[in-house]
């Protein structure tokens, strides 16, 4: 990734340092992300959205969807359809293992609250990000729409593509 | 501190339409010429006053104004002093209309149009200058009308004499009489004498109770009603008793010095109060203080019985115990244990339907809800087209869901309106036939199986079935009518765009009616049919399901894939022998069912699935029905039948053609319930596709 040769030394100790002063006092900083695998690339959610992580189940195929709509899924009595990211982004194989991950994201959409799980290649890390640290995407030619993404951040020696959960949630109207 | 009254809102609206249902009930139940029934008359002004005060603290004036002229009228007619005429309760009834159309705009945040109670209040203003100008103005004219005081401008001075004698307890309620007398001081002079012959002697004396009670004497331009409203919260713990005093006794007696109560004590004797008590006055009893507003609301929440409630927990209460007991059973658990694991298992499945059970009773509500909207629209109707009709209501009582409830409502005014219009004949009509003039519809609501069945009956003139075959052919709806049977000659009627009357009237006639009609009670789910005898009259009768949220599916499969078709939609399931199995009129391929040939619609070709063979005479045909036509399904295998729970697609996913929702399986799987007349639809629609790609 050529990207990560561009982050400096001290950017990344800003983080560290963040990261341990923040342990003791997280409400005051800014918000957690859950971060995950698609392909070879790091994203990340934000980790309120986030209702649960699970393995991933075989779907009942809901007839004539598109192809990332691997089905539907009882989650406890409630009917969840199941989105593979990677299909939709265009990112790695959609292989089905069982280290496959399913992260269920609820939260407000236009059309009322909504529960949607997502297949992810692996589940990775929660980070403690501050608003200002999130930057503007810069508009290039990625598979991932614009739409769906929030920003960029640095994690580490990472650059984690922050994901639009109402985006992500509403993409099916 | 500022309280958001906006979350009150729809709280007030449903109270207050239900108050507009009771006035509405009241108004029609009215005979009359027979003696008006206090209570009804009662019940009527509660619920106008009471939609007049929130309308009030929301802020409604236009509501406020207006049942305020109601409101009016009505206590004229309490208090006797207006006689009950037709034209005042056909102007009560527009007014409920009006106030119903108000709410709905106010409930869509929309400003009322004011120009529907215009003529209304005209009439009302009509009314009551016409009441009030004949009253001489003579010493004797104890009862002055309200009215005099209802608009400010023709507000006149006059001085009421309040006694107002509480009971000892009083105090203990939080009621001090000082504050009622200060806010009386406020509309006017105030003048007030204590009687104190009621305090006891000095050792009896206790310092919660009250022993006083006292004249008073109020000059203002305020009415009866507003006095008596002061004393609301304390009416049911008093003797109030409000009088207007003589006009010319009013001007003299205008005095500067006012009293506030208990300041200063002017003993009285008794005799004098009794003087007072004796003479002829407007006494208003308000003992009967206002029930507190009934709340059911239509849209967000149901009431629901204690009983039921109570009924919930004792099963929860079973069923934790034999939780308990398997869970027991469990932790060490050998062969010889198998008996008393089954009783167990027995038990579980005993608890748990009963919690079903009973947890969908508390969506149920009695018919009457539905049946209570007839009684005004037969008096209407009736008046209307000139014939008189008599309805009869049984088993408002029975329980029915109330999604089905809501839905179930505008095809029932549909067939009792087309009984009205079609079934009752003409009073002449009915004379000549030997009749009683009076017709009579009658309503029924009653279980049977796992349905429930309405039925409108009516001694009318029944239905004519050559009459209805003659129109059929005319109309093309049919090409012949020979070797039709009665009911299905019947049947007929539902068909889109028949209509037999020979004029179209607004109530019914349009032909669009009995075809909606049949339509919205196949999409609950339901049937109609009918029973009619010539010259005797006819019966229809509506057989709906209990519930919505459960179905009986038959679980079918196709390729890996689990589907559920309802139960009601299926018409029988064979297997495909392939000489009777026809393409036609290109490339549609038919199925011969006897006489019928149903188009076969292949699942895996709509929902783009691998079956285990695409071969027919590997596969098995589920005869469905719906919108009113024959299909065959083509599906690999019949799997059990059993009753589902319906789980909404559409909440986390959107709409899917084809499918009507989701349920969960025994084994914790998803399956989609198949939505025939979509499924016919969307077989449609890939048809003409395929039509217009191949042209």
């Amino acid at each position: 990734m050529t990207m990560n040769a561009q982050i400096d030394i001290e950017t990344i100790e800003k983080i560290g340092e963040d990261h341990s002063s923040e342990k003791s006092n997280y409400l005051a900083s800014g918000e957690q992300y859950l971060t995950f695998v698609l392909g070879r690339e790091s994203y990340g959610i934000n980790i309120l959205s986030v209702k649960e992580i699970s393995g991933w189940v075989d779907a009942t195929v809901i007839p004539n969807s598109p192809d990332y709509v691997k089905g539907v899924v009882n989650l406890r009595g409630t009917i969840v359809p199941i989105i593979d990211l990677r299909i939709c982004f265009k990112l790695g194989d959609p292989t089905y293992l069982p280290t496959t991950v399913v992260i269920i994201l609820s939260g407000k959409t236009s059309t009322g609250d909504k529960i949607v799980g997502f297949v992810v290649d692996a589940v990775s890390d929660v980070i403690d990000v501050k608003d200002d640290d999130i930057r503007l995407a810069p508009a290039f030619d990625g598979t991932v729409p614009s739409d769906y993404i929030y920003g960029l951040v640095n994690a580490n020696k990472n650059v984690v593509t922050v994901l639009d959960v109402s985006h992500l949630l509403s993409m099916n109207d | 501190m500022s309280i958001d009254l906006e979350q009150f809102h729809q709280v007030f609206f449903e109270e207050s339409l239900e108050n507009l249902d009771v006035v509405e009930q009241a108004l029609v139940e009215l005979d009359i010429d027979a003696p008006v029934d206090p209570e009804v008359i009662n019940s009527i002004f509660r619920a106008a006053h009471s939609i007049k005060g929130g309308s009030g603290t929301f802020g409604f004036i236009e509501v406020t104004e207006f049942t305020h002229i109601m409101e009016t009228l009505l206590d004229e007619v309490r208090d006797g002093d207006r006689a009950l005429t037709k034209e005042l309760v056909d102007a009560l009834l527009k007014s409920c209309d009006c106030l119903r159309i108000w709410f709905d705009s106010l409930q869509a945040k929309q400003a009322v149009d004011i120009e529907i109670s215009k003529p209304l209040v005209a009439i009302y203003q009509a009314m009551l200058n016409a009441g009030t100008a004949p009253q001489p103005e003579t010493i004797d004219t104890h009862k002055v009308s309200p009215s005099v005081a209802v608009t400010p401008p023709e507000a006149i001075l006059c001085t009421w004499l309040i006694e107002f004698s509480p009971q000892p307890n009083i105090l203990l309620s939080g009621n001090e009489p000082l504050r009622l007398f200060r806010q009386l001081e406020q509309m006017g002079t105030l003048k007030s004498t204590a009687t104190i012959s009621a305090i006891p002697e000095f050792d009896l004396l206790t310092v919660d109770e009250c022993y006083l009670s006292w004249q008073l004497e109020l000059t203002s331009t305020h009415t009866k009603d507003d006095i008596a409203e002061v004393f609301e919260w304390v009416i049911d713990e008093c003797q109030l008793t409000i009088i207007k005093k003589q006009k010319e006794e009013n001007n003299s007696e205008h005095r500067e010095n006012s009293n506030t109560a208990p300041a200063t004590i002017e003993v009285v004797k008794k005799a004098a109060v009794a003087d007072l008590a004796d003479s002829k006055s407007t006494v208003v009893d308000e003992t009967k203080s206002m029930p507190s507003a009934a709340t059911t609301s239509a849209t967000s929440s149901i009431r629901v019985g204690i009983d039921k409630v109570d009924n919930l927990i004792n099963l929860v209460g079973e069923l934790v115990i034999t939780q308990s007991m398997l869970s027991e059973l469990g932790s060490n658990f050998d062969m010889s244990k198998i008996d008393r694991l089954s009783n167990g298992l027995d038990q579980l499945l005993q608890n748990t339907k009963e919690l079903q059970e009973n947890v969908m009773r508390i969506r149920m509500l009695p018919i009457s809800f539905a049946f209570n909207r007839f009684p005004r629209m037969i008096r209407d109707l009736s008046v209307k087209i000139g014939k008189k009709v008599d309805l009869k209501i049984y088993g408002e009582n029975t329980e029915l869901d109330k999604t089905v409830m809501e839905k179930i409502g505008d095809p029932l005014v549909h067939l009792v309106r087309n009984a009205i219009d079609h079934g009752i004949e003409s009073v002449e009509d009915r004379k000549s036939a030997g009749k009683s003039e009076v017709g009579t519809i009658t309503l029924d609501a009653y279980h049977r199986g796992g349905n429930i069945v309405i039925e409108i009956t009516d001694d009318g003139k029944g239905i004519d079935a050559e009459v209805i075959a003659k129109k059929a052919v005319e109309k093309g709806v049919i090409a012949d009518a020979s070797g039709m049977t009665e009911s299905q000659i019947y049947e007929l009627i539902f068909e889109p765009g028949f209509s037999t009357a020979a004029t179209v009237s607004d109530i019914s006639g349009r032909g669009v009616g009995m075809d909606v009609v049949r339509r919205n009670i196949k999409a609950l789910g339901g049937r109609i049919d009918i029973e009619s005898e010539k010259g005797k009259g006819s019966v229809f009768r509506v057989h709906l399901p209990l519930t919505l949220a459960i179905l009986d599916g038959q679980l079918i499969r196709v390729g890996k894939e689990v589907y559920i078709i309802p139960l009601i939609t299926i018409v029988e399931s064979l297997q495909i022998k392939p000489e009777l199995v026809n393409s036609v009129s290109g490339n549609m391929t038919v199925y011969r069912l006897r006489d019928d040939n149903v188009p076969i619609i292949p699942i895996y070709r709509e929902f783009g699935i691998k079956p285990d063979s695409t071969k027919l005479e590997d596969t098995l045909l589920v005869v469905v029905e719906g919108d009113g036509c024959k299909v065959g399904l083509l599906v690999d295998d019949l799997l059990a039948q059993q009753q589902v729970v319906i789980k909404s697609l559409e909440t986390n996913y959107k709409r899917v053609d084809g499918v009507s929702g989701a349920t969960i399986l025994g084994d914790g799987s998803v399956a989609m319930i198949l939505d025939v007349p979509g499924l016919i639809a969307m077989a449609t629609r890939r048809l003409q596709v395929e039509d217009q790609s191949a042209a």
